[in-house]
This record gives C-alpha cells, sequence and structure tokens, in this order.
C-alpha cells in the first residue's frame, strides 16, 4: 500500500490534509442536502434551535501552561457552540485512559474539567470510561460533546459573507500552540508563554448585538487564523462561492514572547493553534462597534481588523508582509522539520 | 534593533521603501531585463515569504540557484540508502527533509522509518550515541553545503575520541564556489548578479568568491535574511550592474567576515578533500563535492558499505534538474501542484522546505 493511502499525522494536523480527509473521506459517508455545509456545530435537526458539537482532545503533554486536557475539552466544545451562536447548556465526557496512567493525573484532570465547566456555566451530564492496553495510547484522550441553545438568530455561516466584510481577530494569536511546544521541547521560556485557553462565549455574546453585521465566527483551533482565514476564503463541501481575503501581516496581535519563540522553532504564529481566540467576519460599517464590544472584555483587548474580503483571487489569501511585499498564506502544510541548513 | 532582533516595523517599512525606490530608478535607468540569482535555498524561501517579487520592477527576474542541499542530492544517492536499509546492512540516520525524497523509482526512506531500519535526528550532535547504542552500523546521510559540515565533522571526531567505530557518514557535502564557475561557464551572459548565501558565506568568507573580480564574472553580494538585508543585496546588485562592475560586496557585514570562520575552515580542510560528485542537474562539478580523506576511511560509508556511485536519473515528467539549474520555473512542470504537492511530492524541489517548487507553491508565484 502506498504512503499516499495511509493515515499520517498531518491529517490530524488542522492544515491541508484534515481538510483533504474530511472532504474526502468523512464528509461523503455522512453527506446530507439537510447539512449543506462542514460546521464546528449544527442544529439537532434542519432549523432547530438546540445545537450540538463534538470534539476529541489529544494534548501532549496533558498539563501545559495555562491549562491543561480537561480545561481544554470543557473551553473547546464551549467554544465551538459559541461561535456557532449558541449558548452551552451541557456536556458529555468520555475517557479513554492507558493502562499505567497515574490516577492522581486523572483526578487533577477532572478537577480541572470541573472547575471549567463550573466558569462555563454548563455540566457534565454523562460519560464513558475505557482504558487500552499500555502503549496503544497517549495516557488520556477526552473526548466531549457539547448541547447548547441557539441565541443568536442568523446563521453564522461563510454564506452569509459580502465583498467589503472586513476581518477581525479577537486576540493575541499562537500563544496555545507556542505554549505546548515550549513545554514538549522543554525550552526555558518566560511567564508570559502560556495557553490562551479560554471561554469564548463573553466575546461572542458581545457580537451577536451586531444583528444581521455579524456574518460569520470561528474560534482559530488547529492551523490557526491561517486556517480559518482559507476556510473563509473557500468553504468547500456544498458550498461553492469563494472569496479573496487581504490580510496585513503587522495586523495581527502576537505576544513578543509568542513571536520570539516561534521565530525561534521556524513557525509562523498564524498557522499556530489557540484555544481562545475568534475570527469573525462582520460588514464594514459595524466594524466599529464589533472592536468596541471586544475591547471591554479582557479577552478582546488586542482585537483588530486584519484584513477585508474581496472578489480578487478568490479562494485565496493575500498577505502584505511587514515591508509591504504580497504573497499567498496558505493553509497551514506539513509538521515540523528540523532545519538543515 | 528591538530585543526580539527584528527593525520596529514603522522604520522597517519606511527604510524599505527607500530601499525600494532606489531599487526602481536604478532599474529603469539600466532598462533591460535584469537577472540576479539567489544562490542559497534559504533566501529563495525568505524572498517570497517576504513577498519581494511582488515589489520589483518588472525588468528585475530573480533566479533559483542550486542552494538548497537536498534539491542537489542525486536520486541514486537516495536509492543507494533505501538499499542498505532494506538489506539490514545500516540503520539510516536522517534529517527529515531527506526521508521524504523518492528515490529514482519513487520509494523514499520514510516508508522505512515504521521498520526501525531508518532514524530521524535533529541534530548531528546524536550521532555518537545513537551509533553506540546500535547493533548495526549507523549510516548517517551527510548532505549540506559550508554551514552544516562543521557540525557533522565535529559529531565524527566525538565519536572517534570516545572509541565508536559504527558510525558511518555517506557523504555528499557541496561546495558552492564551484558551482557558482561552473553555472558562470554553462549561463554566461545570461545571469547578470549573484546574491550569494549569508549563512556559507559565514563560514567561507568574503574571500572565496575572490574569483567573480576576475575577467569574465559577474557582481556578488553576500547577502543577508531579513527583508532589508535581501532589498539591499538587490539594490547593490543592480547598481554595480548599471555600473558595469563585477565585484563582491558584503551586504551583511554583522555576520559575515573576510576571512570567514577559520576554525571551522581549519576542521574541513583536515578532514576532508575535494571531488567531483555529480550534483542532481548539473551532473559533475570539479571540486563541487567534499569526502572523507583517506584516514577517516573507517567512517566513510561509501568505502565501508562498498556502494555504487549515485547515479542522477530523473522520475518520468519532473523538471526539477532544470528548476535547480535556474532553467525553469516550477509552473512549467506538468507535475508542479497536480501530481506533486508538499504531501505528497516527486521531486526534491517540492520536498525540501528550501526548495524552488515548495516555496512557489507555499507562497505564491509570480504576478500577485
Amino acid at each position: 500500500m502506498s504512503e499516499a493511502q495511509l493515515i499520517r499525522l498531518e491529517h490530524g494536523s488542522g492544515g491541508a490534509l484534515s481538510r483533504e480527509l474530511v472532504e474526502a473521506v468523512i464528509y461523503p459517508a455522512f453527506r446530507s442536502e439537510a447539512y449543506p455545509e462542514l460546521s464546528d456545530a449544527s442544529p439537532i435537526t434542519p432549523g432547530a434551535d438546540i445545537l450540538v458539537t463534538t470534539d476529541g482532545y489529544v494534548v501532549d503533554p496533558p498539563f501545559f501552561p495555562g491549562g491543561d486536557i480537561g480545561r481544554l475539552a470543557v473551553f473547546g466544545t464551549c467554544n465551538d457552540l459559541a461561535v456557532s451562536g449558541a449558548q452551552p447548556v451541557c456536556l458529555t465526557l468520555a475517557l479513554i485512559l492507558e493502562e499505567g496512567f497515574p490516577i492522581e493525573n486523572l483526578r487533577r484532570v477532572l478537577r480541572s474539567a470541573s472547575e471549567a465547566a463550573r466558569e462555563a456555566g454548563v455540566r457534565v451530564v454523562t460519560g464513558d470510561t475505557k482504558v487500552v492496553p499500555r502503549g496503544a495510547g497517549g495516557g488520556i484522550y477526552i473526548t466531549t460533546t457539547g448541547i447548547g441553545r441557539r441565541c443568536f438568530p442568523h446563521p453564522l455561516s461563510p454564506s452569509r459573507i459580502r465583498e467589503g466584510d472586513l476581518v477581525i481577530v479577537s486576540g493575541p494569536v499562537g500563544s496555545h500552540g507556542i505554549a505546548i511546544l515550549a513545554a514538549r521541547e522543554s525550552l526555558p521560556v518566560g511567564a508570559g508563554l502560556r495557553s490562551d485557553a479560554a471561554l469564548l462565549f463573553p466575546l461572542a455574546s458581545g457580537l451577536f448585538g451586531l444583528g444581521q453585521s455579524l456574518c460569520f465566527m470561528r474560534d482559530a483551533t488547529r492551523g490557526g487564523v491561517a486556517a480559518v482565514l482559507n476556510e473563509i476564503a473557500a468553504p468547500g463541501a456544498g458550498d461553492t462561492r469563494s472569496w479573496g481575503i487581504e490580510v496585513e501581516e503587522e495586523s495581527f496581535p502576537i505576544n513578543p514572547e509568542v513571536r520570539t519563540v516561534a521565530d525561534l522553532l521556524g513557525l509562523n504564529p498564524l498557522e499556530v493553534a489557540n484555544e481562545g481566540v475568534l475570527v469573525a467576519v462582520v460588514s464594514a460599517p459595524a466594524c466599529d462597534e464589533a472592536l468596541r464590544i471586544l475591547h471591554v472584555h479582557p479577552l478582546g483587548r488586542d482585537a483588530r481588523v486584519v484584513g477585508r474580503v474581496t472578489t480578487l483571487r478568490p479562494g485565496t489569501v493575500v498577505l502584505r508582509t511587514r515591508i509591504g511585499g504580497r504573497r499567498i498564506l496558505d493553509f497551514p502544510r506539513g509538521l515540523l522539520l528540523p532545519r538543515i541548513c | 534593533m528591538t530585543a526580539s532582533g527584528r527593525t520596529p516595523a514603522a522604520t522597517e517599512r519606511e527604510l524599505a521603501e527607500s530601499i525600494l525606490e532606489g531599487i526602481r530608478t536604478t532599474a529603469a535607468r539600466i532598462g533591460r531585463t535584469i537577472s540576479l540569482m539567489e544562490v542559497c535555498g534559504t533566501h529563495t524561501v525568505e524572498l517570497r515569504r517576504q513577498g519581494i517579487h511582488s515589489l520589483l520592477p518588472r525588468n528585475v527576474r530573480l533566479v533559483s540557484g542550486p542552494g538548497c542541499p537536498v534539491c542537489v542530492t542525486p536520486a541514486g544517492y537516495i536509492d543507494n540508502a533505501i538499499t542498505a536499509a532494506e538489506k539490514g546492512r545500516a540503520l539510516v540516520a536522517s534529517f527529515g527533509d531527506m526521508l521524504k525524497v523518492p528515490g529514482s523509482t519513487g520509494a523514499t526512506l520514510a516508508s522505512l522509518a515504521g521498520r526501525g531500519r531508518v532514524k530521524l535526528v535533529y541534530s548531528p550532535s546524536e550521532l555518537p550515541d545513537l551509533a553506540e547504542k546500535s547493533t548495526l552500523p549507523v549510516l548517517f546521510l551527510a548532505i549540506g553545503f559550508e554551514t552544516t559540515i562543521p557540525t557533522v565533522l565535529s559529531a565524527l571526531l566525538a565519536a572517534r575520541s570516545r572509541g565508536i567505530r559504527n558510525l558511518l557518514l555517506y557523504t555528499a557535502f557541496k561546495t558552492i564556489v564551484p558551482a557558482l564557475r561552473f553555472l558562470l561557464a554553462r549561463t554566461g551572459p545570461a545571469l547578470d548578479a549573484f546574491l550569494l548565501p549569508g549563512h556559507v558565506s559565514a563560514i567561507i568568507g568574503t574571500q572565496a568568491y575572490s574569483f567573480l573580480a576576475d575577467a569574465g564574472g559577474i557582481p556578488g553580494i553576500v547577502t543577508g535574511f531579513e527583508p532589508l538585508d535581501m532589498l539591499l543585496g538587490i539594490l547593490l546588485a543592480l547598481r554595480q550592474v548599471e555600473e558595469g562592475k563585477h565585484e563582491v560586496q558584503n551586504a551583511y557585514p554583522r555576520v559575515v567576515k573576510q576571512q570567514g570562520n577559520i576554525k571551522a575552515l581549519e576542521l574541513m580542510a583536515a578532514c576532508l578533500v575535494p571531488g567531483s560528485d555529480r550534483w542532481r542537474g548539473l551532473g559533475r562539478i570539479d571540486g563541487g563535492s567534499l569526502g572523507l580523506k583517506a584516514d577517516l576511511a573507517a567512517f566513510d560509508a561509501e568505502q565501508q558499505l562498498d556502494l555504487s556511485e549515485a547515479s542522477d536519473t530523473e522520475l518520468p515528467g519532473c523538471l526539477c534538474a532544470r528548476v535547480i539549474a535556474g532553467e525553469a520555473e516550477p509552473p512549467e512542470c506538468g507535475l508542479y501542484a497536480r501530481r506533486c504537492t508538499p504531501e505528497d511530492p516527486v521531486g526534491p524541489c517540492m520536498v525540501s522546505s528550501e526548495g524552488t517548487c515548495a516555496a512557489w507553491f507555499r507562497y505564491g508565484g509570480d504576478g500577485l
């Protein structure tokens, strides 16, 4: 069997291969005219006001600066609901544990998940536990499913995006992924380098006040803001429309520590995972109001307009670099490879 | 400069604009099309990543040169490494990119990694320990230019002084100056100037390029990797072209010195001897490769494992050989972005993060 027919790590990186796998292998198995878009959360029946989402968490290491897998598993799933226009109500939580994983660590993870659920105002109402033999798992994996109640009446969908709309990023990008990598590589890093794991509902619900002017939202997790921008440019699946997106490199908020470590590792913070950053597309006249709403919240203090929607080069994200050059900002591709020269 | 080593954004953009103004006016005065070759793979990537092509006047062309070590290694080298791993004659150790380069049959070393025959290493310093623990000889894919070579040699000498005997280097080390001479002789007037590699030059020094000042030479600008460094390199090249000069100029003096890194040069001189191994796409270049000296023969994989000379065959339809020589651009290749993508590469120029095809694919070609 050729390598092209085997699952590779890159299929899980949130970049181009992840998307290909979903579109070519997974989505066709469940394709339905009632659900034409690839969205993070969907109504339980077409048009229903109860939304459901699910997400698996495999982060390594399970404890990292600014969070742990338990907190992530609660916030991440709640965030998928929030950016879909729903208030999270309850969660299910399934554990896959590897033989030999310390029960004390499990307790820590669960305490953290429980605190996170309290913060989010949701309950964990059911769950499941499985154990796999030593070597067959990575310590602890968690899957959470979230149920939410729609509180924003308009669809938050790429289909509502129009030329001239503006793209807003809610906070500094790249913090989560860089904090994880630094923890994994045992890089000596300062206190500034922490995961941004946070609940996005307060920010999202603020933006709900924009009404129709709020067109689309997505939390920029794996693949970073680069992946979200490319998804906006070319929504894929049943959606055949595509847009050009033009962004300014200098306008993305990035913490200096994150920038330094990303430079060191040869990574682009725009391609690195976040766990507390949303990307919103709003109509231009509502932009100032959107920023005002975001800036009030500590999580949105650094919110900025990073780009706009155009009809030029549909399907492509063009980035203006810090010296004014233009180049493509592609879906993240591949994994971190060592430099050889 | 800020603490992170960057020029503050506002100043940087202003400086960039003023250098660009110089580039535009100089290019306009020259009038004809000017071709500058960036020799180094890191430049190929950084020029595209910073969108510099989109800022240059139409008559200034940047041509990518043979400075990506993965790209210039012939397919037969990969074949030999695959054979050694498959037959269980050695544990092949390599940096990541090489594992994904298809050999002449399309097979890669990566496909053997799962069988424990291939080991990914991040730094040559891992090699002595790896060899000490391994029951099989460890065959390290020793590719690279002068930037990489000294660290590999240090690892080899460290292993030797620890009495470790089963570390073998499969050398495909390349040295850039003979390649520049070769290109100059081959392309002649088609090239107007070289943007010389900053990192390699830090080792070999500006003195290594003195031949460019001789009759038949072209301007050579030692260039750094920040956006302003690269713009400055381009401006200085254009100025020399306008004035009809061909001198070696150092636009990266904060890193590159005239005499280079003497310790590294001495280490290379003590361990290596020039050869004329094949370069992918360019063929044999006199003095363009470096092999181990006779007193290190015990560590020479070619001799110890009796490897045949690496052939240079291309996969059908792959234009890497011409892309490496600066004679073709990626979209001219029928495989580019169709059959050959970063996820499923056919040729080395798409595999390596420093390859020309990978840079085009990732950051876009001309005309943005």
